[in-house]
């Protein structure tokens, strides 16, 4: 007993050292919810895009093979993908970026526009989330519903006219190669982006770089429900 | 939304509360008033320059302070044009085959046959990967039954009067490839050559991959246009496409060509095949079945 205590309180004061360093020199990007949220959600793309790229590219195809093993995977995977996303609105954190990503605000057009023109992010004009960001999200979100709709009705050919199940197909195959290139500039985005994945990863983002790419973060309004009470 | 409507700091007031706010937990330090907003010339930039801050009584429903809802309206249009795109599709896709076999036939870099619609065959299989046989250690049986049960080597097949047939190959998934040649032994002449007993009312197919397995009715395997194939456009069938030789069975959904074809047993009732289990039909006529419509092929 007394070795758990110990080791216990050893590692409360750990716990404590490291939470005091990064309030230090960092701020509070993300809750542990929401890095587990991204995280099983990065796991289950990750599955579901494997085995499409494994049922839609012969080369791929050939080296896999196991065709309904593959397509029952790819099933299931796909259908699990809002799971994370439910889960994580018990989150009131995952709540508060869910809308701050949802909103667009005078900077957010801004910011597109100088995106068109000048074909480079502003990031002055970023509060959290920029507003690729915040499209990126709701590209997602509606790529998985529309690929969910479309991929039952693939899944139960008997529930639907054929009629039905081509137009599915075509929107299916054309809506995975746009959310591969989307999903391929995502992951470009955060390879060039050390900092941004460490607040995803740890929860904390330095301040200069909240400073210098989300200069906007703390001007944004807040939901309503995390008004905190006036000091 | 434009930039005459009041931006998200139109009052120091409101931007500060936002900004403590923006702190998910309250023992972290947010970016506070020491933080991006009073150091930097560029943290005030947006709001110095933008037309926020100089138009604040403008009114939209976003001035209110929550932003417009754009994620939603994105999500929301994306399902309706998933919508479209279902109703569609169908015509869409087959226009834009044709342009893709157009296309392809001049792409030798083959990137568009990676396109939905561009590819010709894709490539199937229940097994766990790419058996091969080849000269030596090929053989077909025939057995089950009937009289004269034989095993087949290349060469012996290649001995027997060979059937060249061109058709449209159609998958039940949907794509279709034009005007493809396979050649190979009519089951007719295999048939003929074993003798099936009086019992004999079916076929079922094995395959060297272990796994899959096929039937037709023997009314259905007596037709002219039921190969064992030995080549493909005029090629020997790779490995890859179910070689060096799979069923060819013209008037139906691709599924029923069983690749790698190993052995032929002749039983006394049709034994469903592999798709089969699945929900596949068993008469699996082009057109006819599976709930599809396509042009037949033979």
């Amino acid at each position: 007993m007394t070795w758990t205590d110990g080791s216990a309180s050893r590692m409360a004061a750990m716990m404590t050292r490291l939470h005091e360093s990064r309030a230090v020199t960092g701020v509070r990007r993300f809750t542990r919810a929401e890095s587990w949220v991204h995280r099983s959600l990065t796991a289950i793309m990750g599955v579901c895009a494997f085995t499409a790229a494994c049922l839609y590219f012969p080369p791929l195809a050939e080296i896999v093979g196991r065709r309904r093993l593959v397509v029952t995977v790819h099933e299931w995977s796909g259908i699990a993908l809002p799971v994370p996303i439910l889960a994580g609105l018990v989150s009131r954190a995952f709540r508060a970026d869910a809308g701050r990503l949802g909103r667009f605000f005078p900077h957010d057009w801004r910011w597109l526009r100088a995106a068109a023109r000048t074909r480079r992010r502003e990031p002055a004009l970023a509060g959290k989330f920029n507003a690729g960001q915040k499209l990126y999200a709701a590209f997602t979100v509606g790529a998985v519903l529309v690929m969910i709709g479309t991929g039952l009705i693939m899944w139960f050919p008997r529930l639907s006219p054929l009629f039905w199940r081509t137009g599915a197909t075509f929107v299916h195959d054309w809506l995975a190669l746009a959310v591969g290139l989307v999903i391929a500039g995502h992951v470009w985005f955060a390879a060039k982006d050390p900092e941004a994945r460490r607040g995803l990863r740890t929860g904390y983002v330095p301040r200069w770089w909240a400073r210098e790419e989300h200069p906007l973060w703390q001007a944004e309004p807040p939901e309503p429900e995390k008004e905190p009470s006036e000091p | 939304m434009d930039d005459t409507t009041a931006g998200p700091s139109g009052t120091p007031a409101r931007a500060h509360r936002a900004g403590e706010a923006a702190a998910a937990a309250p023992d972290t330090a947010g970016p506070d008033a020491t933080g991006p907003r009073a150091t930097g010339p560029r943290a005030g930039g947006p709001d110095a320059t933008g037309t926020g801050a100089r138009n604040p009584g403008a009114h939209s429903p976003e001035a209110a302070g929550r932003g417009a809802p754009v994620g939603r309206r994105v999500v929301l249009g994306m399902l309706g044009l998933g919508a479209v795109g279902v109703a569609v599709g169908g015509a869409v896709q087959g226009k834009i085959d044709n342009v893709l076999a157009s296309v392809s036939a001049e792409d030798p870099t083959g990137v568009t046959g990676l396109l939905p619609g561009g590819g010709g065959f894709r490539f199937y299989s229940v097994s766990d990967s790419i058996p091969h046989r080849g000269e030596a250690d090929y053989r077909l049986t025939v057995g089950g039954l009937v009289d004269k049960p034989a095993t087949y080597t290349l060469a012996d097949l290649r001995a027997l009067p060979q059937t060249r047939l061109v058709r449209d190959v159609q998958c039940v998934t949907g794509w279709r490839v034009p005007k493809t040649a396979f050649s190979g032994v009519l089951l007719s002449t295999l048939l003929e050559h074993a003798g099936v007993q009086r019992k004999g009312v079916a076929l079922r197919f094995n395959c060297f991959d272990g796994v899959y397995t096929e039937s037709l009715t023997l009314g259905q395997a007596r037709r002219p246009d039921m190969l064992v194939a030995l080549t493909m456009n005029d090629k020997p069938v790779t490995a890859a496409h179910g070689g060096p030789v799979r069923l060819y069975a013209a008037p139906m959904y691709f599924y029923k060509s069983a690749k790698w074809l190993s052995g032929i047993v002749v039983t006394d009732e049709v034994q469903p095949g592999y798709w089969e289990h699945y929900g596949y039909d068993v008469d699996g006529w082009v057109g006819k079945s599976n709930g599809r419509n396509d042009d037949p092929t033979s």
